[in-house]
């Protein structure tokens, strides 16, 4: 099988990657997105039976995924699930339209709309950018001075993205979040991200520590409820504990699975080939 | 094989066994963050920003 690669970089996760494609006999092409010069008005040529999408950037990893999907090659992940997970407000949409529980999280596009925003949700209250990960920009606002700061920087400082305001009620979860990893309608493994000391995110980005998370039929149902609420594929579907049950707050596209592996005992690169080979042209 | 050269301070750069073109390494006499370009012959290049789009 002849399987494209595409990276921005080789991060430790693209190298079990690659280590896993090529140990299940498949021929790999590395396709570095910083090189690209795609025709995108041209047919492309039938080179692969698979593409695995792993940029690291999620603007590259778009446009690359649509013009493979336009010659016919399978990609994991779809641009259809990439363009949703990649997206906070279209990600927390999607959720709500299939019934996964989620937290409340209200949109605007003013100051003055973020404020009334804020007041609605009441403090303390969590900012994050619409499209952006590894916990980065995001804001857990405790009153109202705190929360007018960060709106004039935005306002000032930001782009036009960072003049949607997502705003999302504040969850106090038990020091730790879950994240599944999921492959298609299967569940694969979970681990549980514990906060660092004095730390309320639970990216292992922020120093998180990972442990393994039995998955529950509860935790294994909202997990593949969120999986194929955005398509499915191979997804990272992060969910906190909460006083009404369990909340899927985020569904990450490109997961990262370094910390997970020896927790949870499963070999989480090779799962992913096989799920690759399963999608690829027959 | 010979070693590659830090394009930051000229240092000397060992590659290790099952090194890949793409990945990120640090040097080990400046710290800076580098990308092997080529592993045979070794080759680095300052490693690319992360951008905001960047992520999982």
């Amino acid at each position: 099988m002849r399987l494209g690669f595409v990276y921005t970089i080789i991060t430790p996760e693209n190298k079990l990657l690659l280590e896993a494609a090529r140990k299940r006999g498949m021929e790999v092409a590395k396709l570095s997105d910083a090189e690209m010069a795609l025709d995108i008005t041209a047919r492309p040529a039938e080179k692969y039976d698979a593409v695995l999408q792993r940029s690291s950037s999620y603007m590259r990893s778009l446009y690359s995924t649509r013009y493979f999907e336009q010659a016919g090659v399978p990609v994991v992940n779809s641009y259809a699930v990439q363009s949703l997970c990649g997206n906070k407000v279209l990600t927390t949409m999607r959720l709500m339209e299939h019934d996964v529980p989620t937290p409340r999280t209200l949109i605007a596009f003013t100051e003055e709309g973020a404020m009334r925003a804020i007041e609605q949700l009441g403090y303390p209250v969590v900012m994050k950018p619409v499209i952006g990960s590894w916990a980065r920009l995001l804001a857990k606002i405790n009153d109202r001075e705190a929360a007018q700061a960060i709106i004039e920087h935005k306002e000032e400082l930001g782009n036009f993205i960072h003049k949607v305001y997502y705003l999302q009620e504040y969850i106090d979860k038990p020091g730790r979040d879950i994240r599944a990893f999921t492959a298609g309608e299967e569940v694969l493994c979970a681990i549980y991200r514990n906060a660092g000391k004095g730390e309320w995110l639970t990216n292992t980005a922020r120093g998180a520590k990972a442990s393994n998370c039995p998955v529950s039929d509860e935790l294994g149902e909202v997990v593949a409820k969120a999986a194929r609420a955005v398509g499915e594929g191979l997804l990272a579907v992060d969910v906190m504990e909460s006083e009404r049950g369990l909340l899927v707050h985020e569904v990450n596209h490109t997961m990262e699975f370094r910390n997970s592996i020896q927790p949870t005992g499963v070999d989480i690169p090779a799962r992913v080939i096989e799920y690759v080979q399963g999608i690829a042209k027959k | 094989m010979a070693d590659a050269e830090c394009p930051e301070c000229a240092g000397s750069v060992k590659l290790k066994e099952g090194a890949e073109q793409g990945e990120i390494i640090s040097c080990p006499e400046c710290g800076s963050r580098l990308e092997i370009v080529s592993v045979d012959p070794p080759k680095v290049q300052p490693a690319p920003k992360v951008d905001e789009d960047w992520g999982e």
